[in-house]
């Protein structure tokens, strides 16, 4: 059994430990889920902590200012720099200009690319000229159907009459959805499960394979 | 001028990034290139602090409850493991480091397990919310049933029916329903931003 080999079966055993770990929170709480739950935790921000270390920070702050000269990249960092400020009682106000900064772009960027994506591109494709065709009508149906749905949103006016129709039928449709959405879901988790039983099973086999 | 200020910002920045939008010129581009990461150096730079909030409730538990020590110890010892495994690119993007091995059996594991254990809770869950009590719970039950249906294996033509049955639910009501739930938050996202960017809605500023 070459070294390799141990070294593949010692990680594929953690991995098992930590799943079978994680499984024993069906039964109850207890200190083998408590563990693998916080070394969860400390090696998620760890891992999150590097790879924004790497692919933010050194390439975003350290190469454009250090070995490119972009010296306008100064500006950003003394903002993001002002935001420790906000554990501050003191000097706390002075993270807001870097808040500002961030929320005034993000919000600038993200008001016209979620009317274009959400909004324009989702009614240009509920409507199309009508074919005399199954779907053709179904596209008919689906289109009332997101108007009944949209109806049902509108707190303008009580819900009553025409309006109480639509948006009758509109959370029924909603309903359809929520629950599409749901046993898309479920079953996802379940593959899943299948597959970490599958694991289980496999990582069986290669103790066996390997000490025997 | 402690919060007028921050507020102008806002508004400044957020308008002519609205601008930008609609201006097809080179130099658009290049500001909105630059503005984006602008944006992405103050995030990481603001990492920092949610490591320092991590790590001060972590030691302030283990304080409080001496049970707690253990684990926070774990928590800590995980991070820095993490850290020192991947402080060089190389050891962090290699498929045979620490780092890699430590993301690939003890992180993609946890994760899978703790998202494939949610079948028995959403199973559970289900059963006590989706009890046919009314038309609408009815509806949601047997749509879910009828999905969940389709991707398990079952003889023919029950199977061809169900496959079409699933393939109309998804491309006709549900298809409106996800329409009309994303247009629905897309409006309001957008009224939420508007009330952002006019310093209606000021909640990110904190106190005082």
């Amino acid at each position: 059994m070459g070294e390799t080999s141990w070294v593949d079966l010692f990680w594929t055993t953690v991995a098992a430990l930590i799943t079978l770990a994680i499984f024993s929170f069906l039964y109850k709480d207890n200190p083998a889920f408590k563990f693998v739950e916080r070394l969860w935790v400390g090696i998620t921000t760890g891992y999150w902590t590097m790879l924004l270390y790497h692919t933010s920070f050194t390439d975003k702050v350290v190469t454009p200012i250090f070995r490119q000269g972009q010296w306008w990249y100064i500006i950003p960092s003394i903002l993001g720099i002002l935001m420790w400020f906000r554990l501050s009682k003191k000097y706390g106000f002075l993270a807001r200009y870097s808040l500002a900064f961030y929320i005034g772009i993000s919000t600038g960027v993200f008001i016209p690319l979620t009317i274009k994506a959400s909004i324009l591109y989702q009614l240009h494709g509920s409507i199309r000229a009508i074919e005399p065709t199954w779907s053709g009508l179904m596209f008919v149906v689906a289109f009332l159907c997101m108007i009944c749905s949209l109806s049902y949103f509108f707190f303008s006016k009580e819900h009553k009459g025409l309006l109480g129709v639509t948006s009758r039928i509109g959370i029924f449709t909603l309903m359809i959805g929520f629950g599409t959405g749901f046993g898309l879901t479920v079953m996802g988790r379940v593959a899943l499960l299948g597959h970490r039983v599958s694991f289980l099973h496999d990582w069986v086999q290669q103790v066996v394979g390997t000490v025997f | 001028m402690k919060k007028q200020l921050p507020m102008f910002l806002v508004f400044l920045c957020g308008m002519i990034m609205i601008v930008q939008f609609v201006v097809p010129h080179e130099y658009s581009q290049t500001l909105f290139q630059h503005s984006q990461d602008f944006v992405i150096v103050i995030g990481v730079l603001a990492l920092p602090i949610g490591i320092y909030s991590l790590m001060k409730s972590t030691v302030t538990k283990a304080r409080r409850e001496p049970k707690e020590r253990l684990y926070s110890l774990i928590t800590i010892i995980g991070f820095a493991v993490m850290i020192i495994a991947g402080l060089k690119r190389d050891w962090f993007t290699s498929s045979t480091s620490l780092s890699s091995n430590l993301f690939n059996y003890i992180l993609v594991p946890a994760q899978a397990t703790l998202f494939s254990m949610l079948a028995f809770y959403i199973a559970s869950a289900a059963y006590r919310a989706f009890r046919a009590r009314t038309a609408l719970a009815a509806v949601l039950l047997i749509t879910a049933f009828v999905v969940m249906l389709r991707l398990i294996p079952m003889p023919e033509p029950l199977s061809t029916w169900n496959a079409e049955f699933v393939r109309w639910i998804l491309e006709v009501p549900n298809m409106a329903a996800k329409r009309a739930i994303l247009i629905g938050v897309g409006l309001g996202a957008v009224t939420y931003s508007i009330k952002l960017l006019l310093g209606i809605e000021r909640a990110y500023m904190g106190g005082d």
